[in-house]
């Protein structure tokens, strides 16, 4: 049973087709990875998943069920959680704070008891934090909790970005680019998460990203997409062996 | 130098971080509570009018500093709740039930008014709101029958519990209604940051797409926080209705609504403190000028008195001032100063080089 499947889906700005009639279906406790070139249509599946933009053809499903009637707020709470390519943290707030508002979708006070801080609203507020250190201790971000974003550098920003989703507890989380912009330790590091986050947590990783190492060593199945076009689909070394890929990567080398 | 240990979740959500830092705001709350014994009755009348503004402030405050929707039309709700206080007492309303319910129907009107303006970013959303309060001003002319238009509405005096409260009356009195008002919003405004609704609201400000991720509703948040600082806004209009007695359509023009927005500019954008700072040098700004004033003609023999126009001047001036050289107001100075001193001797000269961003309170698509 698959956990999330994309229909023939197509998308369109204006002329240009950016997604053009993909299919694929994610299975449950595997990481999928999407691969392609700049433009490919990668990130622009993620913002269609996120329901950030409509399709213009097709069929989004999670656990068989369509999503496209949902409004992009509402797809969180299904349990789909996801980084950014340019990292969009709360740059004025703390590390804690940013993982705190990942927990939104499990928040079940209402304004009034917030407001005149309840015991309910207490005890809450420390569910949270107890669920959030859990993911604090799991990505080692016990120097950084009283940080500000706005201070921290790249790599451990990245790692935060990879906490708040993390904290939302999804069952499905979309990584845009976990590794770029990493150093080759932390591109290590991510790959023990990667691996840790399938095999422990029990959670679903879908994901972009350009190093083939970290794609290689983490994926059970790998689609590469060139011009929104599917090339290839299937396990890390069928992709890269495949001609298209090869093809869509470096050329055929015929000149003229 | 201090280092907090904390030994359990409760230590993130206490009101005060450490023990010391809670027992210098004791201190300033027992000062605060003490000032009406201290001072004479024109002194605790400009106290009472910090107090005033700050609670303006903490409502633009929410809005602009802890959501990033810039607001110029903050007036427009400071009146609303100021005549339907005065409209609601002239019907035989009590006092402490027509204060809540005029700043609860301004809040309302501002999540009304708002909503068909949510969808506005940036300069756009701060035009609309401007608009809203320039028409604020021509309705109050036209309502004449509840607003008395042009001439305007006396403010009885505030009865609580049988008790008569008047700002020449009962300064001291006067001035606790107020405080008390403060301390409640304070609590309520500190509670809501401390909960899933303020992380909500700073969310939407830094970043509405990541927001719209974790599964914030951005209309729906900004709606809120539009109608809980129109709320905040209208209970200060209207305690500023009976602080001035008398009022009209020019108490509440445009010229306030930008003066508020530079007032937690100069404050600090994005803390509570900002609100209070900010309050101060409005309100305190044009007694410290008059004084000053008649203490260069004293010492110069020139007649400073003659200057026009120099209380804009010289808050004009403040403003730019902080823009250039410190975004963060008055509060990011007294953050720095404080830093100093808590880090003592290891205080770095670019430590908070990285941090010095302008807030986000409007982003430009």
């Amino acid at each position: 049973m698959s956990l999330l499947s994309l229909h023939n889906v197509t998308l369109k700005f204006g002329g240009l087709v950016a997604v053009n009639n993909v299919s694929f279906e994610v299975g449950e406790g595997e990481v999928f990875s999407l691969v392609g070139p700049n433009g490919a249509g990668k990130s622009t599946i993620f913002n269609l998943i996120s329901r950030f933009y409509d399709p213009f053809e097709g069929d989004i499903k999670f656990e068989g069920e369509s999503i496209l009637g949902m409004a992009s707020d509402k797809v969180p709470s299904l349990g789909i959680a996801r980084t950014f390519q340019n990292i969009e943290l709360f740059e004025q707030a703390t590390v804690l704070q940013n993982l705190l508002v990942g927990r939104h979708r499990h928040c079940n006070t209402n304004v009034i008891s917030q407001m005149l801080f309840t015991p309910a609203a207490r005890r809450q507020e420390e569910a949270h934090r107890a669920a959030v250190e859990e993911v604090i201790d799991f990505l080692d971000l016990q120097p950084y909790r009283d940080k500000y974003i706005a201070g921290l550098p790249y790599g451990v920003r990245k790692v935060v970005e990879l906490a708040r989703a993390l904290s939302t507890k999804p069952r499905i989380l979309l990584l845009d680019e976990p590794a770029s912009g990493l150093s080759i330790e932390e591109t290590q590091d991510m790959i023990f998460w990667i691996e840790d986050i399938k095999n422990q947590m029990g959670i679903t990783v879908l994901m972009v990203e350009h190093d083939m190492n970290l794609v290689a060593s983490v994926s059970d199945h790998v689609l590469a997409l060139a011009d929104g076009k599917e090339l290839a689909m299937g396990t890390p070394s069928e992709v890269q062996s495949h001609p298209a890929v090869i093809e869509a990567y470096l050329g055929t080398g015929e000149i003229g | 130098m201090r280092f907090v240990f904390k030994t359990s979740y409760e230590a993130d959500i206490r009101l005060f971080k450490h023990k010391p830092q809670m027992a210098w705001y004791m201190l300033l709350l027992a000062v605060v509570v003490a000032l009406p014994f201290l001072l004479d009755e024109f002194f605790i009348g400009e106290a009472t009018n910090v107090l005033i503004w700050a609670i303006a402030g903490m409502g633009l405050m929410l809005l602009t500093g802890h959501t990033g929707q810039a607001s110029l039309g903050h007036a427009a709700f400071m009146a609303a709740g100021c005549y339907f206080n005065v409209i609601l007492l002239e019907r035989g309303v009590p006092f402490i039930i027509s204060l809540p319910l005029a700043g609860l129907i301004a809040g309302l009107i501002g999540v009304i008014i708002t909503l068909p303006v949510l969808r506005l970013h940036g300069v756009y959303l701060a035009i609309a709101t401007l608009a809203i309060s320039i028409l604020t001003e021509d309705f109050i002319v036209i309502a004449e029958p509840w607003t008395g238009g042009v001439t305007g509405l006396v403010a009885p005096p505030m009865i609580i519990f049988g008790l008569e409260i008047d700002r020449y009356g009962t300064p001291g009195l006067f001035y606790y209604v107020v405080l008390f008002v403060v301390l409640a919003v304070l609590m309520v405004y500190r509670n809501l940051l401390r909960t899933p609704t303020g992380r909500a609201f700073t969310a939407v400000r830094d970043s509405e797409i990541s927001a719209q991720a974790m599964g914030i509703n951005i209309t729906k948040t900004k709606a809120m926080s539009f109608g809980f600082s129109a709320t905040i806004a209208g209970l200060s209009g209207a305690l500023l209705g009976h602080f001035a007695g008398a009022f009209n359509h020019e108490t509440f023009n445009v010229i306030l609504s930008i003066q508020l927005l530079l007032m937690i500019v100069v404050g600090g954008l994005g803390s509570i403190h900002g609100a209070f700072f900010g309050a101060m040098v409005v309100a305190l700004l044009p007694q410290f000028i008059a004084i000053s004033r008649d203490w260069v003609t004293d010492l110069t023999g020139f007649n400073a008195t003659t200057i026009p126009g120099i209380e804009a001047g010289i808050f004009g001036l403040i403003v730019l001032l902080f823009i250039l050289f410190e975004p963060n107001g008055i509060y990011g100075l007294w953050f720095k100063i404080r830093t100093y001193f808590e880090m003592f001797p290891f205080y770095r000269k670019n430590m908070f080089k990285r941090q010095k961003t302008y807030l986000k309170t409007e982003r430009l698509r």
